[in-house]
């Protein structure tokens, strides 16, 4: 699972309020090679919660991202190489993906979260 | 200008569709203009013969090169019901359009070939001699000339030649700008597919979706019934980062072992991973609130009950409302396989499109299949397609795959914004099909009905279970 991935999902449970972002609980990560488009990056940056992608990467160990970002960082190629680091390149391979609300774990395995609710929560 | 674009002869309905996408993707010009089109007189619109009007002959090589069911778009020097027509209409050709191409430091070739009909090389050879009034300078070079030309003739005849019948014979003689890439399919083929499911897409009509919804690099694609991963695998092949998501873990994790899966399939022909896959349900999606516009295209086979029934979470008897939410003892919950129920089209073609309205960008494209019966001779041609306020819908093309089903590739562009009236529409919708849920799946619609999973059904009067019936998917072309 990608960041970008992450930046997307949240619990659905039927009664949680606030079920983004999801915590990361991670067994094993690992760099995945993933060609830099800046076009994608321009277009998507507008897409992301900043604030969760900045705290998600720290959590796996990436801290190259700053607090804060805005539009105009993207004119820096330094800026769009990190974000491009830890949007797309950064992959959660084992793990889980916690709920904030309930701590409900939705686990994440050959890369692949899973995000299928069980009967009680739909 | 005016080019003479072939087709195969195949898919008849999704070749022009595709030309028209494809000029989106390569003509700037957005000016929105619907193609111009003709077909050669006395020529059915099943012809293989089309003449197409393009800015340019970029756009047109461009084109050409993209696409799978162009077998070649070309300057038009002349055409002719007779070789002496033929002969007069390319003198007539301006003389400043023809000399670039014969000057004697080129190199080029002359093909024959002839549709509906067989010629022998004598005869081939024959038709070469007669051009002896076309100027040519250059050397001629069969392996890599750098003008090539094409002589094209149809039989007169409209035997059993599996074109459709034309009334006069023509003959068209042109340059050619560009053709498709067809050595595409064998080496995307299906049988040689490491990791293959029983509704696997087959690689040529994966292109075509691709090329439907205008993928290429920079693009984002979501396919939300990803199975076995084949659909974006054609869109990563042009270069689109892929996300997809399916219901059923064991499709779209653990595959048929480490080296069988839907990231094996990726890795087979050395394209990127997909940036996503999730196990989600497509009636309730994991996306967080207020996220929109997102995906570049969604392009996919909905789960339609015949092949691959679809299925949603909550199980049979909690949404018939015979059972109360059975709560998952906390030691269970991480094997704990969640049960579910079966998921009528109409409910399905209702999510797809609140979802492609949410989450597409606008001018975003959604391309999808839907299924018809044909056994309702009124019904073919007259079918009502989908329709979305944000949505509209710019081609559909059918394919037969039974005396009994078709199925309709469906391309919509989003227009609109997905607007607060239009989700509090959806969720009203989405509650009302949870409480009626036997309802729809019952007696929804006819389609819902004919295209409930297969293990639910059986023909009225008859004890032979509707799988038997199943339409043939591949094989079954034109
Ligand atoms: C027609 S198949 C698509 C196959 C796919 N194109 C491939 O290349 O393998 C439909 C898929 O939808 C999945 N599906 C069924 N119901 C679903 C749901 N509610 N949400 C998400 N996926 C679902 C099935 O598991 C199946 O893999």
């Amino acid at each position: 699972m990608r960041l970008l991935t992450h930046n997307m999902l949240s619990s659905n449970i039927k009664a949680v309020a606030n079920g983004f972002p999801l915590r990361i609980d991670a067994e094993k990560v690992i760099h995945k090679e993933v060609d830099l488009n800046p076009d994608f990056l321009r277009n998507i940056f507008s897409r992301i919660e900043w604030r969760a992608l900045a705290d998600a990467a720290r959590s796996l160990g990436y801290a190259e991202l700053p607090e804060e970002a805005e539009e105009s960082m993207l004119e820096s190629e330094e800026f769009l190489g990190k974000f491009h680091h830890a949007l797309l390149e950064i992959h959660l391979e084992e793990g889980a993906l916690v709920c904030p609300e309930t701590g409900r774990k939705f686990s994440v395995s050959k890369g692949i979260p899973n995000m299928l609710l069980h009967e009680d929560e739909v | 200008m005016w080019y003479l674009c072939v087709f195969f002869h195949r898919l008849l309905d999704y070749r022009r569709p595709e030309v028209e996408a494809l000029a989106e993707l390569f003509q700037h010009n957005s000016s929105n203009e619907p193609l111009e089109w003709r077909v050669p007189e006395n020529h059915h619109p099943d012809s293989p013969f089309h003449f197409v009007n393009l800015s340019s002959d970029d756009v047109a090589r461009d084109i050409a090169n993209r696409s799978l069911l162009v077998k070649g778009m070309y300057e038009l020097w002349g055409e002719g019901s007779t070789l002496e027509e033929l002969e007069q209409a390319i003198k007539s050709y301006p003389d400043e359009r023809k000399s670039p191409y014969l000057s004697s430091e080129s190199t080029f070739r002359i093909t024959v070939d002839s549709f509906g009909k067989v010629m022998s090389f004598e005869e081939q050879n024959n038709r070469i001699q007669q051009l002896a009034y076309i100027p040519f300078e250059g050397r001629v070079n069969l392996k890599h000339p750098d003008h090539k030309f094409w002589l094209m003739e149809t039989d007169d005849h409209g035997g059993n030649n599996g074109l459709p019948p034309v009334v006069q014979k023509r003959i068209f003689f042109g340059r050619e700008i560009g053709g498709s890439d067809r050595t595409l399919i064998p080496t995307y083929q299906l049988k040689s597919r490491k990791y293959l499911g029983p509704t696997a897409m087959d690689a040529e009509m994966a292109f075509l979706m691709a090329n439907q919804a205008l993928v290429k690099p920079g693009k984002l694609v979501y396919d939300p019934f990803v199975g076995t991963g084949s659909i974006l695998i054609g869109a990563a092949h042009f270069g689109a980062m892929t996300m997809g998501a399916d219901i059923d873990i064991r499709v779209v994790r653990d595959g048929r072992g480490p080296d069988r899966n839907v990231w094996s399939n990726f890795k087979q022909y050395g394209l990127p991973m997909p940036v996503g896959l999730l196990r989600a349900d497509n009636n309730l999606p994991p996306w967080r609130p207020g996220l929109k516009e997102v995906f570049d295209a969604i392009i996919c086979d909905p789960p339609y009950g015949v092949r691959a029934g679809g299925r949603k979470s909550g199980g049979r008897k909690l949404l018939k409302g015979v059972v109360g939410p059975y709560t998952v003892p906390d030691d269970k919950r991480t094997d704990h396989i969640p049960s579910t129920a079966p998921y009528s089209l109409v409910e399905c073609v209702h999510d797809l499109l609140d979802l492609a309205a949410r989450m597409l960008v606008i001018g975003g494209r959604l391309v999808y299949f839907f299924p018809v019966l044909r056994e309702d001779e009124a019904n073919v041609g007259n079918t009502v397609f989908p329709e979305h306020p944000c949505f509209e819908l710019i081609s559909s093309s059918e394919q037969i795959l039974s005396s009994r089903y078709s199925r309709v590739l469906l391309t919509m562009v989003k227009r609109r914004p997905y607007t607060e009236e239009i989700a509090e529409a959806a969720r009203v919708k989405h509650t009302e099909f949870r409480e009626n849920h036997v309802k729809w799946l019952e007696d929804g619609n006819i389609h819902s009905s004919v295209f409930t999973p297969a293990d639910q059904l059986t023909v009225s009067g008859d004890t032979k279970p509707l799988r038997d019936l199943k339409p043939k998917y591949r094989g079954k072309y034109v």
